[in-house]
């Protein structure tokens, strides 16, 4: 058996990762609208994907969380529809719209059956472009949106990221939850809403992206009813955001078992021309399953059910970030190990066995994310967001296996920063554990 | 040496949708199950064997054995290294997992197309031939503690299920939590794993399903030489649990907690599940969960007390059919501000009794089942889901010939029948009602 197994192992290692074929159009509508587009006619019905880029983030200092409200009333009663009249057409449709604001974006998701299209586009549409924002709406989905933050307020895992992102970016809009706070989201009125609807969805930051039984000349026709009557230009951009923390700990009690820990420091942007090499060493640091932290913390010690580390690459800012639970009486040595692996990461880098495997797994894995029209439609807007073209899709395994020990440790020595990370830590005190 | 003993193709239904997927199954001779789930449209598989035994079938007092051997399956075996199975999944670019449920626990990969053998090779072996040491065990039961601590015992509303669960089965080891009770826990050990593993995982208690990029001929072949030889356990027992008294008296409980903010009504019915070639009832209860919950804006429970009343900020009502035995039919409020749970609780049964009384409209009713043909077209873009829920029928009693029908039988229901099967349902000597309360911050959370 073992022969055998490690016959295969050798085999399959040599075979070359399959490529992800995906065939986009890029279309410019009659109304100048830019669109990503993959047909795919097998199955009867198109993911649409748009996202405007601001987000949360034009939300004014007293006003944080109108955009997230805002977003939340768009599917709440639109043109000559109330609420329900709104849900009972999408349902009789069997369409469905989300919407989501965080702090760069507010992102529409839609599905729609080929057969109703032009019905449920023009219900997509009065929600976008004619909200009510009636004023029992807003009363009803504002309690739901205090109830979350109340309990926001009680858990562990959700005080810890805010604890750290009020540290890190200050009075920034980073530094305040994206659907804002109890005190602002009690005080916002109707106006404030329509103002953050005008700010928001604007043609001037749209990026859209459609996959399914839809052709492109269907498509352009589409985006322009759909997105025409928005206004050309929504608020101004915030400024960049200046990381104000620094190295240390900062303990908030809270009495439960298990104590949340949420540490990091600044990152990477994306536009940095290291920014893969960056991805690629994090995958191997904290990133992966297969993780150093997930050995470590996981795997010999017993420590957590797990631990992560991502690279939050927002617009106005970047954080190389993690987070994980342990006991409350283990939290101290938890620490350790993560303050360890850092330090050795930053100054030993990667070794070449773990490089390859990294590249082995990240080119494997890449074709595998475009599985479905959802997923490929959501990663098409994604890249738009980003900045990237088309091609990207048929580079980024180059890319990747372009990566060399010598460039991904010189990341490593600056991208991580021993004495600069931060550990927020939420749980019960050394009194509270008896210690 | 393969015998072929069901063949679906793809079919047409005069109201429903044409399946895109193309689905196909067989048995091996050593009794393994095995079902293809064809889709070229990304060059990746889903590659997961679903073994018919899950936390219910574990001995009295090892509460957790079986997600507790879950996580132990990655530890090694006669070849493999500890934790060379997932890296060697990794290395490939793939990714893999595991999980537990009452009724099943199933191990999956995603991984390119042309590595679907190699996963076979790993997952054949492995289903024989674990291995870990006495160290393994206790790290890994600490990493399980963990998860506990993490997903129940730092979660008041996870402990609060957990609380209502145990006190709606009274003698159903559904009654006891899929991850184990803590003490249980704490107490297993390597011979409790073994003895579980040693009993149900073979080929005749295990359920092989490929989805992607593959062909029912790959499959064959591959399923052939990789699971093909392992020798079937003949002493493989019909799955049996205890079963459920009559239920005589409603229970009720209040779960204070002080990590609560916004408290809340629960009230959970035992019901019946999907049973194979008797799925009506479920396929009521299943619309009866739409009409009365299943959007906000358009179901009965929403209309009433979320926009008329204006009593909640939420309400829902849930029920899933693909269970071994008797699950639940659940109902929820969140009451809105200054409305007490009492008077949350009162309008939630007035406006259930309102609903039995006046009976569904049949608008509403047209336009669940549109969303349910739809759910059908919708379903074939995510081919993991689809193997997911082959996996969970057949290892919850069902048929691939009930999987096929479920459409067509929702399609037939009337309001007539869910109204019956809401009569049936709704008694409260078989119901568990509980109220999720905050308390003062000064009380000592229990470990």
């Amino acid at each position: 058996m073992k022969r055998i197994v490690l016959a295969f192992v050798a085999l399959i290692v040599l075979a070359l990762p399959a490529r992800a074929e995906i065939d986009i159009k890029e279309i410019t509508t009659p109304g100048g609208f830019e669109a990503w587009l993959v047909e795919e006619h097998a199955i009867p019905f198109v993911a649409l994907e748009l996202r405007f880029r601001g987000g949360a983030a034009l939300d004014a200092p007293e006003k944080r969380g109108a955009v997230a409200l805002m977003t939340a009333l768009l599917e709440e009663g639109a043109g000559e529809l109330d609420a329900q009249r709104f849900a009972e057409q999408t349902e009789a449709l069997a369409a469905s719209f989300s919407f989501d604001a965080h702090h760069d974006a507010v992102s529409v998701s839609a599905r729609f059956l080929t057969e109703n299209r032009d019905e449920a586009v023009a219900l997509l549409r009065a929600a976008l472009t004619e909200p009510r924002f009636a004023e029992d709406a807003v009363a009803r989905v504002r309690s739901q949106m205090l109830s979350v933050l109340r309990s926001d307020l009680n858990n562990p895992t959700q005080i810890a990221h805010r604890r750290f992102d009020a540290l890190a970016w200050g009075n920034h809009p980073y530094g305040a939850p994206a659907n804002g706070t109890v005190d602002t989201v009690a005080a916002l009125t109707r106006r404030d809403i329509r103002d953050a609807h005008a700010g928001a969805l604007a043609r001037d930051r749209v990026y859209i992206s459609a996959v399914g039984d839809i052709t492109a000349d269907e498509l352009a026709v589409l985006i322009d009813d759909l997105l025409g009557d928005l206004p050309a230009r929504g608020a101004k951009l915030p400024e960049p955001a200046r990381y104000r923390l620094q190295g240390g700990e900062t303990v908030v009690p809270f009495n439960a078992p298990q104590s949340v820990a949420v540490f990091g420091h600044e990152g990477i942007p994306f536009d940095h021309p290291d920014f893969i090499t960056a991805y690629v060493l994090n995958e191997v640091f904290g990133g992966a399953a297969e993780s150093r932290l997930n050995r470590e913390g996981r795997e010999k010690r017993g420590l957590t059910y797990g631990i992560g580390t991502y690279l939050s690459a927002r617009d106005h800012g970047a954080l190389v970030l993690g987070q994980f639970a342990t006991a409350s009486s283990r939290m101290s040595e938890a620490i350790a190990v993560v303050r360890e692996e850092w330090a050795r990461i930053a100054e030993d880098g990667l070794s070449e066995q773990e490089l390859a495997d990294a590249k082995l797994y990240l080119t494997g894995a890449y074709p595998l994310r475009f599985d479905s029209n959802a997923a490929i439609a959501d990663i098409m807007v994604g890249m738009q967001f980003q900045g990237q073209p088309a091609d990207y899709i048929a580079t980024r395994n180059d890319k990747v296996n372009a990566i060399t020990l010598e460039d991904i440790n010189r990341v490593a020595r600056s991208l991580f920063t021993p004495e600069a990370l931060h550990f927020v830590v939420v749980g019960r005190t050394p009194e509270q554990n008896g210690q | 040496m393969i015998r072929v003993i069901m063949l679906v193709t793809a079919f047409v239904l005069a109201a429903l949708p044409l399946r895109a997927a193309e689905i196909s199954s067989f048995t091996l001779d050593n009794g393994m199950d095995v079902v293809v789930i064809q889709d070229q449209r990304a060059p990746a598989v889903v590659h997961m064997v679903w073994y018919r035994v899950g936390s219910a079938d574990e001995p009295a007092g090892k509460s957790g054995i079986a997600h507790f051997l879950e996580h132990l399956m990655f530890k090694g075996t006669d070849v493999l290294g500890p934790g060379e199975f997932s890296a060697t999944v990794t290395r490939n670019g793939g990714s893999d997992n595991a999980f537990t449920s009452y009724d099943y626990t199933a191990y999956f990969q995603r991984i390119t197309a042309d590595r679907l053998g190699l996963m076979m090779e790993m997952e054949a072996n492995r289903m024989r031939n674990l291995e870990m040491t006495e160290s393994d065990v206790a790290t890994e039961r600490a990493v399980v503690l963990e998860e506990r601590n993490q997903r129940t015992d730092n979660q008041p509303g996870a402990l609060f299920a957990e609380q209502r669960n145990a006190a709606q089965y009274l003698n159903h080891p559904y009654g006891v939590p899929v991850v184990g009770w803590r003490h249980e826990i704490e107490a297993l050990n390597r011979d409790d794993a073994f003895d579980f593993y040693h009993q149900y995982y073979a080929p005749n208690n295990a359920i092989l399903i490929v989805a992607g990029d593959t062909t029912t001929h790959e499959v064959r072949e591959l399923a052939d030489r990789f699971y093909g030889p392992i020798a079937p356990n003949p002493d493989l027992m019909p799955r049996k649990r205890p079963s459920e008294p009559p239920q005589l008296a409603e229970r009720r409980m209040r779960f204070a907690d002080p990590r609560v903010s916004q408290p809340y009504v629960v009230r959970s019915y035992l019901a019946p599940p999907r049973i194979s070639g008797a799925q009506q009832e479920a396929a009521a209860l299943t619309l009866l969960a739409q009409v009365l919950g299943g959007s906000g804006a358009t179901s009965v429970l929403g209309r009433k007390l979320q926009f008329e009343q204006q009593v909640a900020l939420h309400v829902s009502a849930s029920y899933s059919g693909v269970s071994l035995d008797d699950t639940q039919f659940g109902l929820a409020i969140i009451p809105a501000p200054d409305v007490t749970l009492a008077d949350a609780e009162d309008a939630l049964d007035a406006a259930i009794d309102e609903f039995m009384q006046t009976g569904i409209d049949p608008v509403q009713f047209a336009r669940i089942k549109m969303q349910q043909r739809a759910a059908m077209i919708y379903a074939d873009d995510n081919v993991s889901g689809l193997a997911h829920r082959y996996g969970a029928a057949l290892t919850t009693g069902l048929s691939l010939a009930d999987i096929e029908a479920w459409p067509d039988i929702i399609d037939a229901v009337t309001e007539d029948d869910v109204l019956a099967a809401a009569r049936q349902v709704f008694d409260k000597r078989r119901a568990v009602t509980g109220w999720l309360e905050t308390t003062a911050p000064e009380h000592e959370v229990s470990e």
